[in-house]
């Protein structure tokens, strides 16, 4: 298991467009080593959680409060010199998109050692060595004639290993993956993230997985938060999560997709009666819209995270009240 | 390089039937253009009685069927025999070679001016989108954009030349002082300033509005941000990840462009007194001097093809997907 | 990026918002005033911009009966400028009408058709496009004797392959679109489809590149008639600013007011295409 130092701690993250606060206070530990997903449907923000830690939001978009604390500085506040020595070196990026994400005109090579020489002083042909020893190390066989090459004589796959060996450059201590697998073939999705897995362990990074595919959760990382309507609903190790989510929407998202192909969890996950945009407006839980077991209590003000056991947190009013109920419907005989 | 060289080949063959097109369009308007070589010449020599211009035309092949006359043509053409001129005796392809360079040299001065300072104004506006620099960048922009090049001629040779007197008024080198060397090339820069900067200011206005616009478009690019998140400084991104993809776009469209800047070149060239086509074309003109006309019309469509085939080299080497 | 949050908020539908710019009002106010100037002339400056008038080189406001003075000959320029917008937008929009004709029916067919026509028709385009405009509308008016009809043909020739290209991406995209698959299954004939389905789908494009294309017209015709090559009878702001250019150095008035005149017209109607643009499309570029 994971040492219990934390990488990255976001506290009371607040992020927005003008008019609009998407992430409503999130907070949230990585500890080295320790791989955690963020799980949530479309529009619930966590996309901007994870484009908010490296301040590389979106046109309007804005961190409108709390703190991002990386290596005992907050970078929702740092100068942004300070904060292009973290981007790269300290924390990389991987975006969802492989055909999109990688600069159509320059070979790989050049984009690699781009990040090499951001961050180190070293000679053009060390720079080269490494790219080349990078490219190996994700699986692209014949290195040293590929790394001339451009973008589009890759595939989707082939690109992300590309996307992947471009973030463990400079080894981070923290890798963000926004989707990182999304846009791949089925087939391609489960070798991109066996890589992911083995690199982590190998270099004793930390990783950040924006995902909403809950079998790549499951196999995969250490501890999972699910996030709706902006805020964490709930956040718990792996295995208590998958035997017994506290949370209704929890449920809900396991419920949804335990018997069906995981990687179609997104679609499934909306046979949760209604969708997130029903929370509008809401002044309580964002879920109890949705909610099959809500009751007066949750239309006041958002429930706070309280623990459920030690590293497991749920927001829910309802959390003792749900759980009574179902063990009880579960010790009846059917 | 292989490839670059193939991209060359496949634009040169691909010229081939342009300029066969621009030939026959040339033919059809030579013949709907009254009176013919004969006529010419009979005008010039006095006169000359109907049988001597009948004899005239069977030797000149005029009484020929028309597709023959065409494929004479041709073969004329392509052989670069483009007819006598009536206005000054001499062969065609001598009267307008004779003047051709210093269209050209015109032109490709305001075609490297327009793109270097279009692409630096339309990045500029980029920067700073939505903020006043762009406001006033875009009003500037569209000013010149509506422009005429030659009252845009003429107001600079007010400010320029007649308040401030920092440049000459026209011509394209000072006349009666036998110069060489540096000097001579400093005085030939000196004529050339003005010109081309009438020239340009609407191709600028164009290509910076499209450097703008392509550049808002590629900054929205995944791949920006994949720079950023590599801890990139914000100028190299511009550069390198920005401008670098921004200006295939500006570099095709400014090929699209070559035929009427040349166009213009013969309108500036009229308000400068710049000895190249454009007084050429104007004097053929006013002597109904067809021939040089048409072959002014052929070869600067040809310095339009050939210019082309160096801006595909140039897309070409901006963008490595077209080699594959 | 299929996370919503990513996704820009909503467009508001554009055009109310357009409409309120001061920009294009004033754009559009301008160019109506010129239209009017174009057509009211005789009433709005009765002078004959051909007749010696007052003395010569009068200087702007120094005469209230030449307010905007007079050329060499002592001929009016107020009433030159209000008497040449005739001719200058006589032969813009013919131009503009005569190029959107024959842009649209070549882009239209090569669009529609596609195959061994399409590659015709864009060769064709290609060809116009390489001539040099200036020099082909010079060539084309050695043909004839100068007139606003063979000036607005010459230029409608020279500037129709913007149209051709803008025309034919328009009917090679709605060629696919539900509508026309509709109506092709129902049997329609394919002169309906062109005529009654997609043009009036793609008209909106070209519309605005109609205003690209007066605004090009207007630009050609004043070079035109600048180089002299116009109708030496009809004042033009092109024949004003030529004629004050012998003067340039000391009455420079006599040029710098038509161009001004011609500026201001070609701004307007750039400004009011580049808007229509925004609303019709807002990430489509013409040109």
């Amino acid at each position: 298991m994971a040492k219990k130092v934390p990488v990255l701690e976001l506290l009371n993250l607040r992020v927005g467009f003008p008019g609009a606060e998407i992430v409503k206070g999130i907070n949230l530990e990585i500890h080295e080593g320790e791989k955690v997903a963020l799980v949530g449907e479309s529009g619930c923000g966590k996309s901007l959680t994870a484009f908010s830690i490296l301040r590389l939001l979106p046109n309007g978009a804005a961190i409108n409060g709390g703190q991002v604390i990386y290596d005992g500085l907050d970078l929702a506040t740092l100068p942004a010199w300070q904060l292009r020595r973290i981007r790269g070196k300290g924390i990389a990026l991987i975006l969802q998109e492989p055909m999109t994400s990688l600069n159509p005109v320059l070979p790989i090579g050049l984009q690699i050692a781009e990040n090499i020489r951001a961050h180190e002083t070293m000679s053009r042909k060390a720079v080269n060595e490494r790219v080349i020893e990078l490219l190996d190390l994700v699986g692209i066989a014949n290195p040293r004639e590929r790394a001339r090459m451009y973008p589009h004589n890759f595939s989707g796959g082939m690109r992300q290993r590309v996307m992947i060996a471009m973030a463990i450059a400079c080894n981070p201590r923290l890798l963000i993956a926004d989707e990182p697998t999304t846009a791949l073939d089925v087939t391609i999705q489960a070798q991109v993230m066996d890589l992911l897995e083995d690199l982590c362990s190998k270099l004793n990074m930390a990783m950040l997985l924006i995902t909403h595919d809950l079998g790549a959760v499951a196999q995969w990382a250490d501890r999972v938060a699910v996030m709706y309507a902006g805020r964490i609903a709930e956040m718990a190790p792996i295995r208590p999560f998958f035997t017994g989510p506290r949370h209704p929407y929890s449920q809900g998202l396991l419920n949804s997709s335990v018997e069906d192909d995981w990687h179609y969890t997104d679609t499934r996950l909306t046979e949760i009666k209604g969708t997130v945009a029903s929370s509008a407006g809401e002044k309580g839980c964002a879920f109890a819209p949705r909610c099959p077991f809500a009751a007066a209590e949750c239309r006041g003000a958002p429930p706070p995270l309280e623990e459920v056991r030690k590293g497991w947190l749920a927001a829910c009013y309802r959390r003792e009240a749900i759980q009574a109920l179902q063990e009880g419907a579960a010790h009846v005989p059917a | 390089m292989r490839a670059i060289g193939k991209v060359i080949l496949r634009t040169l063959l691909q010229a081939i039937p342009t300029m066969l097109g621009i030939v026959l369009i040339s033919f059809i308007l030579l013949h709907l253009m009254p009176g013919d070589a004969v006529d010419a010449i009979a005008g010039m020599s006095g006169s000359a009685s109907q049988e001597t211009m009948h004899a005239m035309r069977e030797a000149y092949g005029l009484n020929d069927n028309i597709v023959v006359q065409f494929w004479n043509y041709i073969t004329g053409v392509f052989s670069l025999n483009f007819g006598q001129s009536i206005n000054y005796s001499a062969p065609v392809l001598d009267v307008i070679m004779e003047r051709l360079p210093a269209t050209l040299i015109l032109m490709l001065s305001a075609f490297v001016l327009a793109l270097m300072t279009g692409i630096l104004v339309g990045w500029g506006m980029a920067v700073f989108a939505g903020k006043w620099p762009d406001r006033l960048l875009t009003s500037g922009s569209l000013l010149f954009y509506s422009a005429p090049n030659f009252w845009v001629g003429l107001m600079i040779i007010v400010v320029f030349s007649a308040k401030l007197r920092w440049f000459p008024s026209g011509g394209a080198e000072s006349i009666g002082a036998s110069l060489e060397g540096w000097a001579w090339f400093l005085d030939r820069l000196h004529h050339l300033v003005l010109p081309s900067v009438a020239l340009a200011a609407f191709f600028m206005a164009i290509y910076a509005r499209l450097t703008r616009a392509a550049m808002l478009e590629v900054l929205r690019q995944d791949y920006i941000r994949t720079a950023a998140a590599k801890g990139i400084h914000p100028v190299v991104i511009q550069f390198r990840h920005g401008l670098r993809n921004a200006l295939i776009p500006v570099t095709t469209v400014a090929g699209l462009h070559l035929g009427n800047l040349l166009g213009g070149a013969v309108v500036v060239e009229t308000v400068f007194n710049w000895p190249g086509l454009g007084r050429l074309t104007m004097s053929a003109l006013a002597a109904r001097d067809n021939q040089v006309l048409l072959g002014i019309l052929l070869l600067s469509s040809v310095a339009v093809i050939v210019t082309n085939v160096v801006i595909d080299w140039l897309i070409t080497l901006l963008d490595p997907r077209i080699r594959a | 990026m299929t996370d919503a949050t990513l996704v820009k908020p909503h467009r508001r539908l554009r055009l109310p918002k357009s409409l309120k710019d001061p920009l294009f009002v004033l754009a559009v106010l301008v160019f109506t005033a010129v239209i009017f100037m174009a057509i009211f002339a005789d009433v709005i400056a009765p002078t004959d911009p051909q007749d010696m008038v007052n003395m010569p080189f009068l200087w702007p406001f120094q005469d209230s009966f030449s307010p905007l003075g007079t050329d060499q000959l002592g001929r009016d320029l107020y009433s030159g400028i209000v008497h040449g917008s005739r001719s200058t937008l006589a032969v813009g929009f013919s131009a503009a009408i005569f190029g959107l004709i024959i842009g649209t029916a070549v882009g239209a067919t090569g669009g529609y058709f596609g195959g061994w026509i399409d590659t015709l028709l864009m060769r064709l385009t290609e060809i116009f496009q390489t001539m040099p405009t200036m020099l082909l509308i010079i060539v084309l008016l050695a043909i004839g004797d100068p007139s606003i009809p063979l000036i607005a043909v010459a230029i409608g020739l020279a500037a129709w392959p913007m149209i051709a290209r803008l025309a034919r991406a328009e009917f090679k995209a709605l060629r696919e679109a539900d509508f026309v698959m509709a109506a092709k299954s129902l049997g329609y004939p394919t002169s309906r489809i062109i005529l009654r389905e997609i043009l009036p789908n793609a008209l909106p494009t070209l519309v605005v590149g109609a205003s690209v294309l007066v605004a090009n017209g207007i630009l050609l015709e004043s070079a035109v008639s600048f180089l002299n090559l116009g109708d030496p009878n009809v004042v033009s702001w092109g024949s004003l600013i030529g004629n004050g250019r012998t003067q340039i150095r000391s009455e420079w008035y006599l040029s710098a007011l038509p161009g001004l005149a011609t500026v201001l017209t070609v701004l307007s109607l750039n400004i009011i295409g580049d808007r229509l643009t925004d609303i019709l499309n807002p990430r489509s570029k013409v040109r």
